[in-house]
């Protein structure tokens, strides 16, 4: 099998962005003084006219999208997931969600992926954050390729959506005529032994750690929930049903990610059983992005380790 | 459709105004006199010469805007709404109340001719330079105008959007300040001080203009006057203005907030709008 390529979801963003901006006028991007981490600086070389840099002043960004909005446009607000979630979070709740306006965010720099910065710029806290807000649609895409289709996806959908790129590159899964859904899981491998669910950066994770567990014997479902919220939840009804356990796997805090989310399906369906790995309620710390996963117990080996331990 | 009233009939209207907003917090038992009546002047000459706007078609995209930063000043913008067409009078006494379209801070999907939702403070200038800067995107003439409160320029995000109303040359956003000096818990010297918001509006790159925000005639003229330079420069009317004006126990009194009369207060503040409504007449006669 030859490798795959490794490409940061966050050029998915970049270059999506500006075929949906050649496409559509109302299309906008409004940064905060942090374009070029985020790839927007071909959105800006090829569209002057609907890229807007408001400089480092993340709650003016939201407030300026929700105006514009509430005009007929489309702004994608564009920062760190840090900073998208907590600098801004209140405006965007208020002059976004309460409104129900057409506001993307599209954050850079999600979970563990601004590895060398040190917490003050990784995010564990972002997904629970922007979950329990209504109306807000929650998405963090695996790969370059679903990275592409998601965030035309959000354009097209109405209302506020918040998108979570990784700053490091991730291989891609998917072929170029792959389809997405907003809310709907992408089955990656099926298997009876159990079902691992991830999101974003990890499920190439539990893909490499389903290898392991078909090399023992063990064949596991393996499901891409690039949805956070609205949650397919009937992916992982059918999960319990079929295998009966479940393993979720995010970069993420366990409170108020993808565990949390999965966790409250099963609990209310009664039966089956779910583990949670993710980051256990702790911040990070500057160092290589793979050695804060491993810290954590997000690598292929501890999920396998998980699975048989069911 | 634009109004076009004389001084003397804007300031009757701002009277009618000022007895709507007060009879719909005596009504709901609940609401934020103070700071609706300091801003009547502006939000009468709004609505009722500055504007263009369709009661009949509230998202006529080619409208005037008016965002109400201030959002718990709402009462004095239902009035205008209502005494405009935009929703029957009646509907003023559902203020606050369990499945109105008037919210306790306005509400954009519930209430028509409300532009935007507001009522966490020191967000709505942001919002209307986006709106401004929606109508220089797409070729439009609209102005959009927002109110602030004194209080909420605590608010860094009121800054924050300053910068963009300037970067952008927002001549077409006028911001007007209601600088009553009073806050939620005292004083805005006490609380924290605004210092000279003229000048710091001017220091952010706004063109100002510093009024008597109670008086119609002023308040007439700083809007013909930044609604007609378009000039490349964001507008700020700095309102000097009464907290409670009309109504001589809510006068300057930071009580009077958040609070609604009771019924012996409803009545005396009813007797004097009316009569400063009738002292007019005979002054006009």
């Amino acid at each position: 099998m030859s490798e795959p390529k490794m490409i940061p979801t966050r050029n998915g963003f970049g270059d999506e962005i500006v075929a949906l901006g050649r496409e559509n006028r109302d299309i906008l991007v409004i940064d905060a003084d942090l374009g070029k981490s985020c790839k927007t600086g071909e959105f800006k070389k090829q569209l002057p006219a609907q890229y807007l840099n408001v400089g480092i002043a993340e709650q003016s960004a939201a407030g300026v999208a929700a105006g514009l909005a509430a005009c007929g446009k489309t702004p994608f607000v564009v920062t760190y997931a840090a900073f998208g979630s907590m600098r801004m979070v209140e405006m965007i709740r208020q002059e976004a969600c309460y409104p129900n306006l057409n506001v993307k965010l599209a954050c850079s720099h999600g979970g563990f992926t601004p590895a060398a910065d040190g917490a003050s710029h990784q995010s564990v806290e972002d997904l629970g954050i922007l979950s329990s807000i209504p109306n807000m649609t929650v998405i963090m895409p695996a790969d370059y390729v679903s990275a592409r289709r998601l965030v035309r996806a959000a354009a097209e959908a109405h209302g506020p959506v918040y998108l979570r790129f990784t700053r490091d590159a991730m291989p891609v899964l998917y072929g170029d005529e792959e389809s997405f859904a907003i809310g709907k899981a992408k089955l990656l491998r099926d298997g009876r032994g159990a079902a691992i669910i991830a999101n974003g950066d990890t499920v190439h994770l539990a893909l490499e750690a389903a290898r392991l567990l078909a090399a023992k014997g063990i064949e596991t479902r393996v499901l891409d929930m690039h949805t956070i919220k609205p949650l397919d939840t009937e992916a992982v009804i059918a999960a319990v049903n079929d295998t009966g356990k479940i393993v979720t796997v995010e970069d993420h805090n366990v409170i108020n990610g993808l565990g949390t989310a999965v966790s409250a399906v099963v609990a209310e369906l009664g039966r089956g059983v779910v583990r949670r790995i993710g980051v256990q309620d702790h911040f990070g710390q500057s160092a290589p992005y793979e050695r804060l996963m491993e810290l954590s117990g997000i690598t292929p080996a501890a999920i396998a380790a998980a699975v048989e331990a069911l | 459709m634009k109004d076009h009233l004389t001084v003397p009939e804007l300031e009757r209207t701002c009277r009618e105004l000022r007895r709507h907003v007060v009879s719909m917090i005596h009504t709901a038992q609940s609401g934020h006199p103070g700071g609706s009546l300091s801003a009547a002047e502006f939000v009468t000459a709004c609505y009722f010469h500055a504007m263009d706007v369709d009661p009949q078609n509230p998202r006529w995209p080619d409208r005037d805007r008016f965002v109400l930063s201030k959002g718990h000043a709402c009462p004095a913008q239902y009035a205008a709404l209502a005494m405009k067409g935009f929703f029957e009078l009646s509907v003023l006494d559902t203020l606050r109340k369990e499945g109105s379209i008037l919210q306790g801070h306005p509400d954009m999907k519930k209430c028509p001719g409300i532009d935007i939702s507001t009522g966490s403070l020191g967000q709505g200038l942001a919002c209307a330079a986006g709106m401004a800067l929606a109508g220089k995107l797409d070729g439009k003439a609209y102005h959009v105008f927002a109110a602030l409160g004194d209080g909420e320029c605590d608010e860094g995000e009121i800054w924050e959007a300053c910068g963009v109303a300037y970067k952008y040359q927002l001549d077409n956003l006028v911001a007007f300040v209601d600088w009553n000096g009073l806050q939620l818990d005292g004083p805005c010297d006490e609380i924290m001080p605004t210092l000279d918001l003229a000048k710091k509006f001017e220091a952010f790159g706004f063109e100002t203009y510093v009024i008597d925000g109670n008086d119609m005639q002023q308040v007439v003229d700083a809007l013909d006057a930044a609604c007609a330079a378009r000039n490349g420069r964001p507008k700020c009317i700095v309102g000097r203005t009464v907290k409670g004006k009309g109504v001589s126990y809510m006068e300057n009194q930071v009580g009077w907030h958040g609070v609604a009369p009771n019924d012996a207060e409803y009545a005396q503040a009813m007797r004097e709008l009316n009569a400063q409504q009738d002292e007019r007449r005979a002054n006009e006669r």
